[in-house]
């Protein structure tokens, strides 16, 4: 039995260890907002936060994460309006839509680091994140103008 | 107006469960969890038999369903502004519903861009004719004429008296009337539009993409759904000869291990063979299926490898076997040339790689389909699911989520033949997930291509002779075994070369196929247009002029070209030539805007260089222009495209941007980073390691300009990447003054 604390809410996993925390949430919890792009880390897609850091859920067994604070998309914010969420629909920036949810998961892990990244560091820490529709461009700007949110909600 | 059928029948609506005071025009369906009969099976050929589907409540929500597929190209925003622009609707007084698969939408193939070219029309003459009925029965009410009221807001307006009645009020009294016939619609002007045109339109996913509330084909839930991966034959047609699924059977989670049937070519849309293991969850499914020892039969197409078989196909390009474009005489013409300039260029064999593979959930059950799939083509699924499982058309429901990308792979139903065959089989839901490496080595690729060209210079300068052959395996041998020249691919940017050369020669030369070909956004454009922007580009430095002056030259005359006078059958994209002419005139356009923007001609420091192309493709014009920077390494980055298109009338810019961008970095990829190959029939990349796609340190900035125009809206997902490839390669020769002819760039570590 292992337990997992998604989006503040605690589940009792009690299938394989070795699962890879994508396939819990997504088949056993139903959490599907994080989605599969490759199953080997390489596209970013199934990116969820683990204690605040992003990971690649595709290749995390649910053994590693046990009684750690798990954040998913879904978990973000209660009405859809973290300054990145604002931001991604502000500025349109999905097509298709599959890859930003772990797109926004990069984002939010950036900015919590860096509340002011400059290009560079958007590049660096969302290279790992793959958009075959290629908004990369609406990204960058997006994540310019949630830093600018963020700066405005602390302010106000 | 008869393709629209007033059905507000008490009857119908009581059967539909939908309120009977809604104006109904079009079968409207209520919901995508009410699951009517499909009513048919599917059409060979894409046949336009247009009807749109408004409905409004007397809650005074108008729905509009969208029977296109949504993956990215933003069409579930689009068509609901055609609609709710003719129709005066308030546009947060909208419910956007999914159409399922069914023939009375018209064409569902959502692919060769033309949802928008094919349904602007019909989409808008559903808002109208729905909006004067609502007059009418406005000015009934009122007694005053029909000519004195207006729709604004979801409100019909008497301006004389400032009387207004919303539309949720006057749905029971206007769906007594008759429906207005097509000649008597009254459509808007274009300065009266305030959708339509419109740059502030949010899309209408936007909210639930940002919150990971969508439902993509992947994430379909159906009760005591079990999960299948497939193994199938790793070389095309090969078949099991045996296997053992006990290793498999014995992993937790496991459930069944279950052959498919064996598949005979051709392959069409029909599902690969292979062993299926179903599973409670993926991931069980996903290690039962490494555990299985399968032994397969030999294929033929073993002889298949990428290294041998593109020395096969420029020996192809010596030899062509059938003349698609002859006018003048070539051969005359570059003996007597002062200068023949000959080039060859090659494509590497591609794949789609939507970053949700395929997926599709289906429920047997009472002799009836329940399907959930990420597709872009339903009725095709339904006609395949049918034909291959013996269940009536009508018996197949195919419900379209939303498509984590699609660029052609999508058009292929056979991963929901899969789910189909495995349901019916076994008794359950079953959800058929592809890994990545199934996309990567299962697809239906794009086809690797070799071309040769030669081109004559006279003393003046002028060129003279301009003869293209061509050696790549066709579509069609996807659907006869054994084809082995191209079809309407020569339509997409190699038979329809505009420049005004006195003698023209495009030949083909055979090219057997080894693995399932398909098409792939802007399909065999991506060939034939790195090859002839690239040529053009060669002849202006042989020429001694410069690339844009040069590609303006040679364009010549403003003139509608008809490629018939010159023994050519162009397809124009099942369009009239009277409709979407080849308009060099156009084309000037595009080049001329693309210059300004990009200040063409300016002077740049060392290391950077600046690369122009124009293509037309799904009737669309597109130029660009690219600028690239060269480091101390010697490694190339593009730095900024400018884009010029002219698609006719604009219904969406914003999306048409975005498509444009996205477009930049879809051709940016396969210009520097993916390749395909094979080795004894097998494909040897696997995943986003071996096939590279563009990351966002890659991406240049991309600069997007639309041309105001009145003609009809032609295409916007593909035409944007044809000319990128190209440009992109101009650009590096003007900074380096090395010329890449070979894709993708990697191999020259230049990235």
């Amino acid at each position: 039995m292992i337990t997992l604390t998604i989006n503040g809410k605690e589940h009792q996993f009690n299938d394989d260890g070795d699962m890879p925390l994508l396939w819990a949430l997504r088949d056993i919890l139903k959490y599907t907002g994080t989605k599969y792009g490759c199953g080997k880390g390489l596209c970013g897609a199934c990116t969820v936060h683990v204690d605040g850091q992003p990971i690649r859920s595709c290749v995390m067994p649910v053994s590693a994460v046990a009684n750690q604070k798990i954040t998913t998309i879904e978990g973000l914010s209660e009405q859809g309006d973290h300054p990145v969420q604002q931001a991604w629909q502000d500025l349109n920036v999905p097509q298709c839509g599959y890859c930003q949810s772990g797109q926004i998961m990069s984002a939010v892990a950036l900015l919590d680091r860096e509340p002011n990244p400059n290009d560079k560091d958007i590049e660096l820490a969302m290279s790992g994140n793959i958009c075959r529709c290629g908004t990369y461009q609406r990204i960058k700007e997006a994540i310019h103008l949630a830093a600018d949110l963020a700066t405005e909600v602390k302010g106000s | 107006m008869k393709h629209i059928e007033n059905v507000s029948r008490r009857g119908f609506l009581k059967k539909l469960g939908i309120s009977s005071t809604a104006l109904v025009l079009g079968v409207q369906l209520p919901a995508m969890l009410t699951i009517p009969k499909a009513l048919a099976g599917v059409t060979g050929s894409d046949k336009f038999s247009p009807s749109v589907y408004v409905q409004i409540g007397a809650d005074n929500i108008v729905s509009i369903v969208v029977h296109r597929s949504e993956m990215g190209q933003g069409i579930r925003t689009s068509i609901p502004m055609i609609v709710a622009d003719e129709l005066g609707a308030d546009w947060q007084q909208i419910a956007v519903v999914q159409g399922l698969g069914d023939k009375k939408y018209g064409s569902q193939n959502t692919d060769g861009s033309r949802s928008v070219r094919r349904f602007y029309q019909p989409l808008r003459e559903a808002g109208a004719a729905a909006r004067m009925m609502l007059q009418e029965a406005a000015a009934k009410q009122w007694q005053v004429d029909v000519s004195e009221t207006t729709a604004v807001n979801s409100t019909i307006v008497h301006e004389k008296t400032g009387r207004e009645l919303s539309f949720g009020s006057l749905v029971a009294a206007a769906s007594k009337l008759v429906l207005p016939e097509q000649s008597a619609l009254i459509l808007k002007d274009k300065k009266d539009f305030n959708l339509i045109g419109k740059s502030d339109v949010a899309l209408v996913d936007g909210e639930k993409i940002a919150t990971g509330a969508t439902t993509y084909g992947f994430d379909v839930e159906l009760d005591n759904m079990q999960y299948a991966v497939i193994a199938r034959p790793p070389v095309l047609g090969a078949k099991v000869k045996s296997f053992n699924g006990d290793a498999a059977k014995a992993i937790a989670g496991v459930i069944d291990v279950v052959q498919l049937p064996d598949l005979k070519e051709p392959a069409v849309f029909k599902p690969l063979g292979g062993v299926a293991v179903i599973a409670k969850n993926t991931w069980a499914a996903i290690k039962g299926r490494e555990a299985l020892a399968i032994q397969w039969h030999e294929s033929e197409h073993k002889s298949y490898n990428s290294a041998q078989y593109k020395k096969a196909l420029a020996d192809s390009c010596d030899n062509p076997a059938k003349i698609l474009r002859s006018k003048g005489n070539v051969s005359k013409a570059l003996s007597e040339a002062k200068q023949v300039i000959v080039a060859s260029y090659y494509v590497p064999e591609l794949i789609h790689v939507p970053m949700e593979p395929p997926a599709a959930a289906a429920h047997f059950h009472d002799g009836v389909f329940d399907i959930w799939a990420c597709t872009q083509t339903p009725q095709s699924a339904q006609g395949t699911v049918a034909q291959i499982t013996g269940v009536a058309p009508e018996n197949v429901n195919i419900n379209v989520t939303l498509l984590g990308g699609g660029f052609g792979r999508k058009s292929k139903p056979d991963f929901i033949v899969e789910a189909a065959i495995l349901s019916k089989q076994l008794n359950v839901p079953i959800k058929v997930m592809w890994t990545r490496e199934d996309e990567i080595q299962n697809g239906y690729y794009h086809a690797v291509s070799y071309q040769k060209l030669a081109a004559g210079i006279d003393e003046a300068g002028n060129v003279t002779a301009w003869q293209h052959h061509v050696a790549e395996p066709p579509i069609g041998s996807t659907f006869s075994k054994g084809a082995d020249l191209i079809g309407s691919e020569a339509s997409l940017g190699f038979i329809d070369m505009p420049y005004d050369i006195a003698n023209i020669s495009c030949a083909i030369g055979k090219a057997p196929a080894h693995t399932r070909i398909g098409w792939m956004r802007s399909v065999t454009n991506i060939n034939h247009a790195f090859a002839v922007s690239s040529f053009i580009d060669e002849l202006a430095q042989a020429k001694g002029l410069d690339s844009k002056n040069n590609l303006l030259a040679m364009l010549g005359a403003d003139r509608k070209i008809d490629f018939s006078k010159e023994n050519a059958e162009y397809g124009n994209y099942g369009e009239t030539l009277e409709k979407f002419p080849v308009d060099t005139a156009r084309m000037k356009t595009v080049i001329e805007k693309v210059s300004t923007m990009a200040k063409w001609g300016r002077k740049l420091p060392k290391g950077r260089g600046l690369g122009i192309a124009m293509h037309r493709s799904f009737v669309s014009y597109v130029a660009c222009v690219v600028e690239v920077s060269e480091n101390s390494d010697g490694k190339i980055k593009v730095e900024d495209v400018w884009m010029a298109v002219d698609c006719g009338l604009a219904v969406n810019p914003e999306r048409i941007r975005s498509q444009m961008e996205g477009a930049a970095i879809f051709a940016l990829s396969l210009t520097f980073f993916s390749e395909l190959t094979a080795k004894d029939g097998v494909i040897e990349q696997n995943n986003f390691d071996s096939y590279q796609v563009a990351r966002i340190g890659d991406a240049p900035t991309t600069h997007v300009e639309i041309i105001d125009s009145d003609a009809p809206p032609g295409g916007v997902g593909e035409p944007g990447v044809p000319p990128i490839a190209p440009a992109i390669c101009n650009a590096i020769f003007n900074a380096t003054g090395k010329r890449y002819r070979e894709l993708p760039l990697k191999q020259y570590g230049i990235v």
